[in-house]
């Protein structure tokens, strides 16, 4: 048949007896583009390089690097979160709330205790635990049960659970932690080098990232954001699914509102009004969909990082740190068009 | 009837099912025989859906019985009736599709890693991918990256996919619900062998279509539906488009033989 002769009936003869055959394999960077964290990692690596190229003695150091991780650990740990909550096509605008809420609650408790030492440190961990995914699973409750849109309700739940802090609080940080706390988890370093806030961070980030990619539990949690319907169908118990990620997410905050009080040694109430929008930034430009089904715990941690480096990199190559923002939010928008894109050329 | 001296294995007698004021299903028979592929017709209202909902355990009669192997049973949801056999594969196909075909096999049945990683919740994926990929090479579905998520998929290579999870689970009935509705020539090739190639594996075969050269093609028997009750049974060589359609549409009146 000639090339001429391209009308429909033709083209239908023309056609391979087969459309299964019809996929052609994905170039190499289709691939990198379309799915993997790979990607956002390159792009870490080379605004890494940039700013060791540019300043290198004091940009690349040790000191500097914790400086960041430091900075980045708390976000983390928000982020791990709410990253199992966006793949379930979800938000959770609460997180930065439950961490302060959290934060008051674990105060009190180790206050109520009194002391010092671990028994005391662990009494404030285990609050700050409870009360976290007590918020977790509130909001997991109204949106799996109340089939109220995850927007609205962490809406909510963000200003309940600050309210019910300032009520609680009275409004006035409390200042009294245990100093066993501040001076091993806050301020400790493993080997004199590594902080513990890092270490415990990224062990949240490797055990969650691990959770979510090997297991039943990270399976159901794509499944539900893919299609609900058919994880239905399945068998799947997409409501109580939902509740356990929200409620993760609530526990996730609470540690974080612990490692907080260990970092500052205040419950830093009126500090954390844009943790949500960090958190979900983070999240989002690690390649995870806000249309749900798709995402990595590893890309979080570099989406996390890629807001910490410029940040610090720029303060540290004396470009105004302003720039952090517009820069980031560039990134923000770019990591959603790529997604749509990846999404548009699937459909 | 040759049919009628052999024992059913899914039998629906006298169901009756309402919603709210609408008399889905009027006391509604239909018999699927062992290792056969059967037509469900019936023109749009006819109540073919609902059957199929009953059947699958998603909706429970109002009134009436259903038989396994001629045996009363009572689906309370479809995990019930997948415990014997039963599997439906729907018109909207329930894929999650941004999973891997393997992933979708397995779906809510995932195979876990031996040992202490398995009771901590891991999965197995690399065996789940390795047992896909055969449940696909068996039956004829040609996917040229096993790896590669679902939605990167052509209509046809979904269907499929869809069709090897039903297979893969049931033992004894795959209903199919208009599976080759929103399919090209060459697609609907594929999926009609397909199905004939389920029911070598002896496993009973319900269509559910629209599309008449279709069903003469490949079922065994026909079976017609109308304003909810079984007005017709043919048996395949027996039978003309014409009488199908005139069955389906009250044209012609056909005796029924239960009730």
């Amino acid at each position: 048949m000639s090339e001429a002769a391209n009308t429909a009936p033709a083209e239908a003869i023309a056609a391979p007896d087969d459309d299964f055959d019809r996929e052609q394999p994905q170039p190499w960077w289709a691939k990198l583009v379309g799915g993997s964290s790979i990607w956002i990692g390159l792009i870490l690596v080379g605004l890494i390089a940039a700013f060791a190229i540019v300043e290198p003695s004091n940009f690349v150091s040790v000191a500097n690097a914790r400086n960041i991780s430091t900075d980045a650990a708390i976000l983390l740990v928000l982020a791990t979160g709410q990253t199992f909550v966006i793949i379930t096509a979800g938000i959770d605008l609460s997180v930065g709330s439950v961490l302060v809420f959290a934060g008051v609650m674990s105060a009190k408790a180790m206050d109520w205790v009194g002391g010092e030492g671990t028994g005391t440190i662990v009494v404030g961990l285990i609050s700050a635990l409870f009360f976290g995914g007590l918020w977790g699973w509130l909001n997991g409750f109204l949106v799996a049960k109340a089939r109220i849109t995850p927007l609205i309700v962490t809406l909510g739940t963000f200003g309940m659970a600050l309210g019910a802090a300032l009520v609680i609080t009275g409004g006035i940080d409390e200042r009294e932690i245990p100093y066993d706390l501040i001076d091993t988890v806050g301020t400790g370093r493993l080997f004199g080098e590594i902080p513990w806030l890092v270490i415990i961070a990224l062990v949240v980030a490797a055990v969650f990232g691990v959770l979510l990619a090997k297991t039943r539990f990270g399976r159901f949690t794509y499944a539900v954001g893919s299609n609900a319907e058919a994880a239905r169908r399945a068998g799947i118990s997409v409501d109580r699914h939902l509740i356990k990620v929200y409620a993760l997410a609530g526990v996730l905050a609470g540690l974080a509102g612990w490692l907080s009080l260990a970092r500052f040694g205040t419950t830093t109430i009126g500090g954390h009004a844009t943790d949500n929008l960090q958190s979900i930034t983070a999240v989002v430009i690690g390649g995870t969909s806000l249309f749900g089904g798709i995402g990595s715990v590893l890309g979080t941690v570099f989406g996390v990082f890629i807001p910490a480096v410029l940040q610090n990199g720029f303060v540290i190559t004396g470009v105004q740190p302003f720039w952090q923002q517009i820069a980031v939010g560039a990134v923000l928008i770019a990591a959603v068009y790529l997604d749509q894109l990846r999404r548009s050329r699937n459909r | 009837m040759t049919a009628g001296e052999r024992t059913p294995l899914l039998e629906a007698r006298g169901v009756v099912k309402s919603f709210g004021r609408v008399r889905a299903l009027r006391g509604a028979n239909f018999t699927v025989y062992p290792g056969e592929v059967v037509a469900l017709v019936g023109d749009n209202g006819a109540g073919k859906s609902t059957l199929v909902k009953t059947l699958a355990g998603v909706h429970s009669p109002d009134e009436g019985q259903l038989l396994v192997d001629g045996r009363p049973v009572a689906f309370s949801s479809p995990v019930d009736a997948r415990a014997h056999g039963i599997e439906v594969v729907y018109q909207d196909l329930a894929l999650a599709a941004e999973l891997q075909p393997s992933a979708n096999l397995y779906l809510g049945r995932e195979i876990m890693r031996r040992g202490l990683l398995g009771k901590l919740g891991f999965i197995d994926d690399k065996e789940m991918k390795r047992r896909g990929d055969r449940s696909f090479h068996d039956l004829g579905v040609r996917i040229q990256d096993t790896s590669a998520s679902v939605a990167a998929m052509s209509g046809g290579q979904r269907q499929g996919v869809a069709v090897a999870r039903a297979v893969m689970w049931a033992d004894r009935v795959v209903f199919m619900d208009e599976p080759t509705a929103a399919l090209g020539v060459v697609q609907t090739r594929n999926v009609l062998d397909l199905i004939l190639r389920v029911r070598e594996r002896g496993i009973a075969v319900v269509l559910i279509s629209h599309n008449m050269p279709e069903v003469l093609e490949v079922a065994d028997r026909v079976e017609v539906l109308r304003l909810g009750r079984r007005v017709a049974r043919f048996e395949r060589g027996n039978v003309t488009m014409e009488e199908i359609v005139g069955a389906m549409t009250g044209a012609i009146e056909h005796k029924e033989n239960h009730a």
